[in-house]
């Protein structure tokens, strides 16, 4: 774990109790979504802050609202990567109805806030 | 990840992501095919020495094999090893023993399995052929997946430890048909995750799928059978493809189904001149 990332999360997660509450409500379901094993089971192949005995076969998902500014770009690539790369391992998870679009949509959320 | 974009570009070249049908015999070239796999996997993994390939996940991992070797000392492999030795020697009911079906009485021959028959024209593996003799003895078949069938080639692996795998493809169209499909099958994305055994054994040998060490496809057959303490007990061939297609979503094929086979002919073939390690013991 990247020093400073613990912090960086923690002041995340205090904007987000004094900003937009649905968005803070949403938080913990898209956190539910992409850890549980029967859902995004992202773990599988990422590190994510919070999770236990994350993969390694994609990049550690971190610094998220930075790299992906475009939530559309963040959820694009959860719905179904292999349109951005033909010969990804990643799961089309909205193409194969694995996520709905609202659980991907959550999933960003949550993502936003590592 | 340091690696995944030259393994991509390897993989375009090994599998293109629309591959042309082999519609003639003359398209399919096992011997090309064979040069590029082992050159993909001896480039990017130059580290690795040829025949570590049959160990697996170990050969990946320092870490992973130093477990190993700890544990090694007691291989949990051992009484299945004891068992298929003891029913080795059990006659069947009319007298005759497995000994009977095979060459050289079936001590040392693991490494030529399967094999393409020429008689029947379909991919005989070693499991597919002790249940045959079974049934030419009038012995009811073993489950495929459970221990009675993991303790028979458990045996038959050790007693060929050490020798090279020696898969040959006949010029005949149905072998070269056999061989195609099995590539085929390989290299197919299916299930709801959309993963081909390629994703995983080819795409992504050595990388984590939460704390499992992905194995590398060349020599994946080699360790055959393993006792995995995650099953707290032994798995054959059959079970370790009817695992890896359900872990994916996928629906799973009968074992020894032609499919199964014919996947198992293709890592084979590719395994030729790596020794049989098996059986292994895995975490
Ligand atoms: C079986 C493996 C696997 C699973 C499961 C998986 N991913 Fe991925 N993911 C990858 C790989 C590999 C990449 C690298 C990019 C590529 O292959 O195109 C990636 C890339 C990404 C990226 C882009 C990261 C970047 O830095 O560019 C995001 C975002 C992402 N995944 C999110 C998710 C989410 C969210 C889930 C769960 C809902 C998930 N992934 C599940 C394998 C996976
Ligand atoms: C999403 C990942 C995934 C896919 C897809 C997959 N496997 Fe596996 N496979 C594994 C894991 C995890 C293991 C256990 C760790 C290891 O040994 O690789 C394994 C183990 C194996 C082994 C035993 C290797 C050993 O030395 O212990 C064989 C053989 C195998 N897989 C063949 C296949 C074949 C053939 C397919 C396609 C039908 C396939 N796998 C698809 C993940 C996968």
């Amino acid at each position: 774990m990247r020093p400073g990332r613990k912090a960086a999360a923690a002041g995340v997660l205090f904007l987000g109790a004094t900003l937009a509450q649905s968005a803070y409500a949403q938080t913990p379901a898209g956190q539910a979504l992409a850890f549980d094993r029967a859902k995004g089971n992202c773990l599988t192949c990422h590190d994510i802050e919070g999770g236990n005995a994350p993969g390694n076969v994609g990049p550690p998902l971190a610094d998220m609202k930075r790299r992906f500014p475009d939530r559309k770009e963040l959820a694009a690539v959860i719905f179904d990567e292999t349109r951005r790369n033909p010969q990804t391992v990643m799961p089309p998870f909205g193409r194969n109805l694995i996520l709905t679009k609202d659980e991907i949509e959550s999933i960003v959320d949550f993502l936003y806030t590592r | 990840m340091r690696r995944l974009y030259s393994i991509l570009i390897a993989m375009m070249l090994l599998a293109p992501a629309h591959p042309p049908r082999a519609a003639a015999d003359d398209a399919v070239n096992p011997d090309a095919d064979f040069k590029a796999f082992r050159d993909y996997f001896t480039k990017t993994f130059a580290k690795v020495p040829l025949d570590d390939f049959v160990n697996g996940p170990y050969s990946m991992d320092a870490e992973l094999r130093k477990q190993w070797q700890a544990i090694d000392d007691f291989p949990p492999y051992d009484f299945a090893v004891e068992r298929g030795k003891e029913m080795f020697a059990t006659p069947f009911k009319n007298g005759k023993t497995y000994g009977d079906c095979f060459a050289n009485k079936g001590i040392g021959i693991r490494q030529n399995y399967p094999y393409f028959d020429d008689n029947s024209g379909e991919i005989i593996t070693l499991e597919l052929a002790l249940n045959r003799c079974r049934e030419a003895n009038g012995e009811a078949p073993y489950s495929y997946v459970k221990d009675e069938m993991a303790s028979l080639t458990a045996y038959m692996a050790f007693t060929s430890r050490g020798k090279l795998f020696d898969i040959k493809i006949p010029n005949d169209p149905r072998a070269r048909a056999a061989y195609e499909n099995g590539k085929r099958y390989f290299y197919t994305r299916r299930g709801q995750l959309n993963f081909s055994c390629a994703s995983c054994h080819v795409q992504n040998p050595g990388n984590h799928i939460r704390t499992e060490v992905l194995a590398p496809a060349l020599g994946i057959v080699a360790g055959m059978p393993i006792y995995r303490s995650e099953w707290n007990g032994m798995g054959t061939m059959s079970r370790r493809l009817v695992t890896c297609n359900s872990q994916t979503r996928a629906v799973p094929l009968t074992p020894q189904d032609e499919d199964y086979r014919d996947v198992e002919y293709y890592l084979t073939f590719m395994a030729n001149g790596l020794p049989v390690s098996g059986p292994a013991a895995r975490p």
